[in-house]
């Protein structure tokens, strides 16, 4: 039927959303465009510097602690929770949307609160790392860990972990505050009033956009 | 199913704000609200525009100081010591100020005036008028657009102020020299001032342009498809998807530049000795900064020339009394220009030890632009050939900007080549160029547009005598002040040199050098004419009877002379064909809101 509707149609001939979504969806993905070539620019500038460089630090060596574990060797099990805690929040995010489609405001509410609370304990985990690596001499214009090859590291390293990181963790903390924001109005009623939850859908696509630049990030700092 | 009753309630909403707007309007605007916060897209398409005329005019009289010194290094100017100071001991500038001069200079004009005076005014002007919305997409944002324009000059003007100086590493703000505050005295605090600014004008950008966008692709009115848009319409479009696109590079650059200046990171520094002390830094990459700004820096000149090259197509068809030759040719040109614009960055960096294999894909890649170029150029000239032009201050700039756009563009042919590029770079050549193609062209669409609309935007009319004068000071102006660069630089000359006299390879050039800083003040001096016409216009000018004074098609002129916030009192006018009928089927002019006639085809 929709096909039916799109035919006879002329969806681009004005007086309609050719994309068949209001202005608000359509800033947010472009919005998303934009912010996708800040850390695109990021990533690569950090490439870049990378490649030039003749070697570089061992993740699995940089990376292998956890919290109340002492020097037990742990690589990347720490940030793998984080992940798996981000992209949770993803689903929770999923479940809060669809529950928007059918206008369940207490399911809403339910499913935006444990995104939230996924939001904070990611930014928890975050600090911790930080804080942890911090005390093991890291910091922007300090980096403690050798090349794999035994060299001095420049501190490019950290620069680039911390600034990196740092900014995808802005993003988070935005999107967390955003994601509050839209429970408050949840929960007065505010998106029953106007009759849909569109504004649940649009910060679920800036969540959902924020995890997949962890995924990059996450690529680029612990995997390669 | 949901989605369309979504987007109809949504529609229904939007009429109906648009009407209640309007109530508002009549009953109770504020001074704050009407003048100050405005949400509707004319007063902030007029706040743009008169921000834009002051930094202009700041811009301009930055460039009148330091031609003074190039013109005349020797003489001295006690009054250039009772307005600058110490940067101006005993009434000649010193160095330091030179450079803040000439970086200040740069940026203004590009940034402040050319991109937020420029699109920012016209965006906000004419999108929703000619598409028929009530106002844009979100006019909060548009407002929120605006503040932090308004923001942003507020910082890069403070920094103007500061004990230091302003930035004067140049308007690309390359490191070391940006990065290092002990590198000069122009890379203190005045380089976090001028970060800053960027920052918040990358901001203002990003909530103009997503609007203008979705504005576009979603308010269009009835039958308004999008080829039966008026082309500055497109020329918008496809400048602010580069903004959306391009900025943000910019910003991620400036972040970095930022760290390196007060976090003690190395992203742009390696191997660096100041007073002879070698710094730590180690392991990063001065070039990288400079992909990171022309990856905005190259968009940037088209950012500033499609807004002038929509208002001239306009203008050109509305004053030749004949529609534009090759409609979708010039969308298909803007679209190529668009595409291309991301990727001729490099052309920049030719001679900063790029790789000379990687240096002729950029060559291939810039070089291609001359072809869309051309089809702009031929169709504007096809356009006005043997047309009934009306010649109006606004056709006459429209005509100066297509001629400067050709001789500016033409040298950017051989610019854009690697091998030319090795003898003309950094010299007077590459001055010539730019200022013609993108300043000076992108000034003529500007003030085309200004006298176009002047009309629509206050409901009189700018004073026609006073724009001739204007005009044709200019157009001599510009070219008797930058055709003579063009030898200055294939004699080898070098930009951005504080004096050349005590240089015997450059001293035959003195009295050109004066000549041109002569003109540069009489130009100067003609432009303040326009600000006074302008100003004097809008209070005092011939008060406009008609809605539509220019007999043009477009859907702007139906609006009433002095239209409310909501454009249209009644409904939103439909639209049944394209923008260009002009002297068709014996009819001086067809609007678009009339429909096609039983036996009449479509354009």
């Amino acid at each position: 039927m929709d096909t039916a509707v799109t035919a006879k149609k002329k969806w681009w001939a004005g007086g309609y959303s050719p994309f068949n979504v209001n202005y608000g969806k359509l800033m947010m993905w472009y919005f998303l465009l934009s912010d996708a070539f800040t850390f695109g620019a990021l990533l690569i500038s950090y490439g870049t510097i990378r490649f030039s460089s003749p070697s570089w630090p061992d993740p699995n060596e940089v990376f292998k602690s956890f919290p109340g574990m002492g020097h037990a060797n742990l690589p990347l099990m720490f940030v793998s929770l984080m992940t798996f805690i981000l992209i949770m929040s993803s689903v929770t995010m999923v479940l809060a949307v669809h529950a928007g489609h059918h206008r369940d405001r207490k399911a809403v509410a339910k499913w935006l609160a444990w995104t939230i609370v996924g939001g904070i304990a990611f930014l928890s985990c975050q600090a911790w790392e930080w804080t942890h690596l911090y005390h093991e001499g890291a910091w922007w214009g300090r980096n403690p860990f050798a090349n794999v090859d035994g060299t001095v590291a420049s501190t490019n390293f950290t620069n680039f972990f911390f600034t990196i990181t740092g900014f995808h963790g802005l993003h988070v903390t935005s999107g967390v505050v955003l994601n509050i924001v839209i429970l408050i109005n949840v929960l007065k009623g505010t998106y029953d009033d106007r009759g849909h939850y569109e504004m649940v859908e649009k910060v679920g696509l800036y969540w959902h956009f924020v995890d997949l630049v962890w995924v990059f990030v996450f690529t680029c700092f612990y995997l390669l | 199913m949901s989605n369309e009753a979504t987007l109809h309630s949504q529609q229904e909403v939007m009429h109906g704000a648009g009407a209640h707007d309007h109530h508002d309007h009549e009953h109770h605007d504020s001074f704050i609200s009407k003048y100050v916060f405005s949400m509707d897209h004319k007063m902030i398409a007029k706040q743009f525009l008169i921000t834009g005329i002051i930094w202009a005019i700041i811009g301009a009289f930055f460039s009148v100081l330091f031609r003074l010194q190039l013109g005349y290094p020797d003489a001295t100017f006690p009054w250039l010591e009772s307005i600058l100071g110490h940067w101006a001991k005993g009434g000649r500038i010193t160095p330091e100020a030179y450079y803040a001069l000439v970086t200040m200079h740069g940026t203004i004009l590009v940034f402040f005036v050319l991109t937020a005076g420029l699109s920012g005014t016209f965006s906000n002007l004419l999108i929703p008028l000619q598409v028929g919305a009530r106002d844009m997409a979100s006019p909060f944002m548009n407002c929120l657009s605006y503040w932090f324009f308004f923001l942003a000059s507020m910082v890069m003007m403070a920094s103007l102020f500061v004990q230091t100086g302003p930035a004067s590493g140049g308007w690309t703000m390359y490191p070391p020299l940006s990065a290092l505050g002990d590198a000069s005295i122009g890379s203190k605090i005045g380089v976090d001032l001028w970060l800053t600014s960027m920052a918040l004008f990358v901001v203002s950008q990003l909530l103009g342009g997503l609007n203008y966008i979705s504005t576009i692709l979603n308010m269009r009115t009835k039958g308004m498809s999008m080829t039966k848009m008026p082309l500055t319409i497109w020329s918008f479009f496809f400048t602010a998807v580069l903004g959306v696109l391009s900025f943000p590079v910019l910003l991620s650059g400036f972040i970095l530049l930022l760290m390196d200046r007060h976090a003690g990171t190395s992203f742009y520094l390696s191997d660096i000795f100041i007073a002879g002390k070698a710094l730590a830094n180690e392991g990063g990459s001065a070039i990288l900064y400079q992909h990171l700004f022309w990856f905005l820096g190259h968009p940037e000149v088209y950012i500033i020339i499609l807004p002038a090259m929509g208002m001239v197509s306009e203008v050109l068809a509305i004053s030749s009394r004949k529609p534009i030759f090759g409609y979708l040719a010039m969308i298909g040109s803007l679209f190529a220009i668009c595409i291309l614009a991301f990727l001729v960055w490099a052309h920049h960096m030719f001679v900063t030890g790029l790789n000379p294999f990687l240096g002729a894909f950029f060559v291939l890649l810039t070089l291609l632009i001359a072809v869309p170029s051309a089809i702009k150029v031929f169709n504007w000239i096809t356009t006005i050939w043997k047309g009934n032009i009306r010649f109006t201050p606004a056709s006459l700039f429209s005509i100066g900007f297509v001629s400067t756009f050709i001789s500016g563009g033409l040298t950017g042919i051989w610019l854009g080549n690697s091998s030319i590029d090795i003898h003309l770079h950094d010299t007077y050549f590459v001055i010539a160029h730019f200022h013609i193609v993108m300043g000076v062209s992108a000034f003529f669409g500007m003030f085309a547009g200004i006298y176009h609309w002047f009309p629509k935007m206050y409901g009189r009319f700018m004073n026609n005598t006073l724009g001739y004068i204007h005009f044709w000071v200019t157009l001599i102006g510009a070219y008797l002040i930058f055709w003579p660069m063009h030898y200055e630089g294939m004699a080898g000359m070098p930009r951005r040199y504080f004096d050349y006299s005590t240089w015997a390879s450059f001293n035959q050039f003195e009295g050109l050098n004066q000549f041109i800083s002569f003109v540069v003040i009489l130009v100067f001096a003609t432009q303040l004419l326009f600000v006074f016409n302008f100003f004097y216009s809008i209070f005092k000018g011939r008060k406009m009877t008609t809605q539509n004074p220019w007999k043009a098609t477009s859907l702007e002129w139906t609006t009433p002379i002095h239209a409310g916030h909501g454009n249209w009192p009644g409904e939103i006018p439909e639209v049944h064909r394209w923008a260009y009928d002009y002297s068709k089927d014996g009819r001086d002019f067809i609007p678009q809101t009339e429909p096609l006639g039983p036996n009449e085809s479509a354009h």
